[in-house]
């Protein structure tokens, strides 16, 4: 984390870039919207605090420690941050309610980090509309980089798409004669997931020679696995959620089926998924991901996680670290320090996405070392690097590059 | 001890309420009337919105009134009725074109039959057992709404967006406004019906049911009949509301029309007093604000917080707002009399 007096050095070298590139003769004038002032930023979010989802709630209680941590170090180029979150309880219309209190009500400048692809939905077009921005929205759905139809929407994290695609891109180069076998969750992860794994492997998709999906309402994906094993393939891509995850697993043990097994990263959790399924059933599953783990000891002497932890201690320090939300959220709420220490005093929401739009390698103290972020005009995915992983003894061993997983390339 | 017995001598599920205490008087009509017309045009927007929120779930509690106080059968299933209601005019309008006003009627029509079906197995249930039913009916909504077969009509999860609707004729008013004035006279009308269905012969005879089934049959009421209907009433009450829920807050999806909503609405009616229609509007105001002063108490206790101000509510006023409505009558009573 940036110290007071490099962000304002970084604020003024932003600001005399800004000068000499624009050359307007002007000096860099102050400019505010709605929820900026000169000693005050307005940033709302909505978490689901109660409800089906509140265990997310801990990143915006992580984020709020953050902000906390930027006020008490003299705020963003002199400002404080007030960070206003509500409570959706994962329902749509709350959301659009406390979306529109945090805009017509509180007046913030950006809402940032909101959380779910259902909540999002419902209040896209309405921020849309009364162009504010919806920074950095905390759901892995692919519609959020789409800068042409939705100007003021940008995601943060990896999407599924991406992911998907850097399976694709590994096995197309280790195993160029796979024949893979699919089981993926009937709903908007696993359909946007499957799309991305067509995508990567483009003309070589008939090295998919068998695509099951299961319902979340199913009991057990027992019967799916028998018929995928029955087709002969060697490559099985296991697009589920923590649950059936580790039912596969298990499965895959029982009946003596030993393809290349992929998990989505989603249901990589040592906790919730390898556990339960049993680390011996586990060993040589592969799965990729973007950020550090804090329960991984590798990480321990790392300067950003050593920082991370300094953090928790001092900011925050019921929070468990083992939980993969606070690493999360602790990235994010860093994202948006970075960009409101770009914009310097042209505190516009114009601005504020435009700056968004313009990240360049920036590194959150908790991704993976080579993890860059990069946005531009055109691309609204700030993430979209991961590096494989493979899991052994009793937890994932990275490998290889850090591979991207634009469509462009 | 026979069957017949026993259902005699239980207790009704419903205390009675006599028809006259289940409305207003005049005078307080107005006064209410008066303030929800002229409120908004004191305040934001946001508000505004927040208020026509308040007359949507204020309907839906309305109907779920209409069932429960008026004809003694439990319900926490009405979460279904209002995602069909919501869908429908979303469908309508955003597949079909169809004029936002014209999608309600629809909407609650659809619903009325949808309530009347669920009404005739219903039958052979009654209390604790009819609640259970209505409460599977709810949880298998949002995956019904999910399925594949439907997902071109329903966009699937990922549900669908609604445009909103302008101000008609060029009237100089924001959307919000026009959607609340639009709400209003909805409410207003749905209101005025739902009082005068209670004090008709239908009214009267759902009333009969609640009080004492076999008495109400023996006096020649066809039970099976008024049942259904009245569960087809409240659908149908509940699918406007629905439909007029998706069209304030722009987008339908599954996940917003789980148990969790039934169980609101539930709530509301307990709060404003079962069987007391004007109460409806007392409970959904409950729901929908009682949580943001939960959360500004506490953010990470914040369900913790509601708990405990639910409980001291019933515990105070078991009766709800008809209970204060009636203390508040007493003594202006009194007042009066000096």
């Amino acid at each position: 984390m940036l110290s007071g007096q490099e962000l304002r050095i970084a604020a003024f070298s932003t600001a005399v870039i800004a000068f000499v590139a624009t050359s307007s003769g002007a000096l860099a004038q102050k400019k505010y919207d709605t929820g900026a002032t000169d000693t005050e930023i307005k940033i709302g979010n909505i978490m689901p605090y109660s409800g089906p989802a509140s265990a997310y709630g801990v990143i915006g209680k992580t984020e709020q420690a953050y902000f906390k941590k930027i006020n008490a170090e003299g705020g963003i180029n002199g400002r404080r941050i007030n960070f206003i979150t509500y409570d959706d309880g994962y329902s749509p219309p709350k959301a659009v309610e406390q979306a529109r209190k945090l805009v017509e009500s509180d007046e913030v400048l950006v809402v940032f980090n909101p959380l779910g692809t259902p909540s999002n939905s419902a209040i896209q077009k309405y921020l849309n509309t009364k162009k504010v921005p919806q920074l950095f929205v905390a759901t892995g759905a692919t519609k959020w980089n789409d800068p042409k139809n939705f100007p003021w929407t940008m995601g943060w994290q990896p999407s599924y798409q991406s992911e998907a695609r850097i399976y694709a891109k590994f096995l197309m180069k280790e195993k160029p004669d796979a024949k893979i076998a699919i089981l993926y969750q009937n709903d908007d992860f696993g359909k946007d997931y499957l799309k991305g794994l067509k995508d990567g492997l483009d003309a070589k998709s008939s090295m998919i020679i068998a695509e099951e999906s299961y319902e979340t309402a199913e009991p057990t994906i027992d019967s799916h696995i028998v018929k995928l094993k029955a087709t002969g393939a060697d490559v099985f891509i296991s697009i589920t959620t923590p649950k059936f995850a580790a039912q596969a697993i298990k499965k895959l043990a029982e009946i003596e089926w030993k393809p290349l097994h992929i998990v989505a990263n989603v249901s990589a959790s040592v906790g919730a998924v390898i556990m339960p399924a049993g680390l011996e059933n586990s060993q040589g599953i592969l799965s990729a991901a973007y950020a550090k783990d804090g329960a991984d000891p590798q990480w321990d002497n790392d300067p950003g996680m050593k920082k991370f932890f300094a953090f928790l201690e001092k900011y925050y320090p019921d929070a468990n670290k083992l939980d993969g939300s606070v690493v999360y959220g602790y990235g994010v709420a860093q994202t948006l320090a970075k960009v409101i220490a770009m914009c310097g005093d042209d505190l516009t929401r114009e601005n504020v996405m435009k700056q968004a739009a313009s990240l360049k390698d920036f590194t959150p103290d908790t991704l993976l070392p080579g993890v860059k972020i990069n946005t531009s005009a055109t691309d609204f995915a700030p993430i979209d690097q991961l590096q494989m992983m493979r899991f052994k003894g009793e937890k994932w061993d990275l490998f290889g590059d850090i591979i991207s997983g634009e469509l462009s390339n | 001890m026979s069957a017949i017995e026993e259902v005699v001598t239980e207790a009704p599920a419903v205390e009675a309420v006599p028809k006259r205490a289940m409305t207003l008087g005049y005078g307080t009509s107005l006064v209410v009337l008066g303030l929800l017309v002229l409120a908004p045009l004191f305040v934001k927007n946001f508000i505004i919105f927040q208020l026509t929120m308040l007359l949507i779930y204020g309907l839906a509690v309305l109907a779920l009134n209409i069932l429960t106080g008026g004809s003694g059968q439990f319900s926490l299933g009405q979460s279904a009725f209002y995602a069909v209601g919501a869908y429908t005019s979303a469908i309508l309008m955003e597949h079909v074109g169809m004029n936002y006003a014209l999608t309600l009627p629809v909407a609650g029509v659809i619903c009325f039959g949808f309530g009347f079906l669920f009404g005739q197995p219903a039958l052979r249930l009654s209390g604790v057992y009819l609640a259970l039913a209505t409460f599977a009916l709810a949880t298998a909504m949002p995956q019904l709404l999910k399925l594949g077969y439907f997902e071109h009509w329903t966009g699937g999860v990922q549900g669908l967006v609604v445009t909103k609707p302008d101000a008609p004729f060029g009237l100089p008013m924001s959307q919000d406004m026009w959607l609340y004035y639009f709400t209003l006279v909805i409410t207003i009308a749905i209101y005025i019906f739902s009082v005068n269905l209670l004090k008709s012969r239908s009214g009267r005879a759902f009333m009969a049911i609640r009080d004492n089934e076999i008495a109400a049959s023996a006096m020649g009421i066809d039970v099976a009949l008024y049942k259904t209907l009245a569960f087809g009433v409240s659908a149908g009450i509940t699918g406007v509301a629905g439909g007029l829920g998706a069209i304030a807050v722009q987008f339908v999806a599954p996940d917003g029309y789980t148990i969790t909503l039934a169980i609101s609405l539930f709530l509301g009616m307990v709060v404003g007093g079962v069987g007391w229609l004007p109460g409806s509007i007392v409970g959904s105001a409950f729901i929908i604000f009682v949580p943001n002063i939960a959360e500004g108490i506490s953010k990470g206790l914040s369900g913790a917080v509601f708990g405990v101000l639910l409980f001291f509510v019933i515990f105070l006023v078991p009766h709800g707002a008809r209970q204060v409505a009636i203390v508040a009558q007493q003594l202006t009573g009194k007042l009066k009399k000096r």
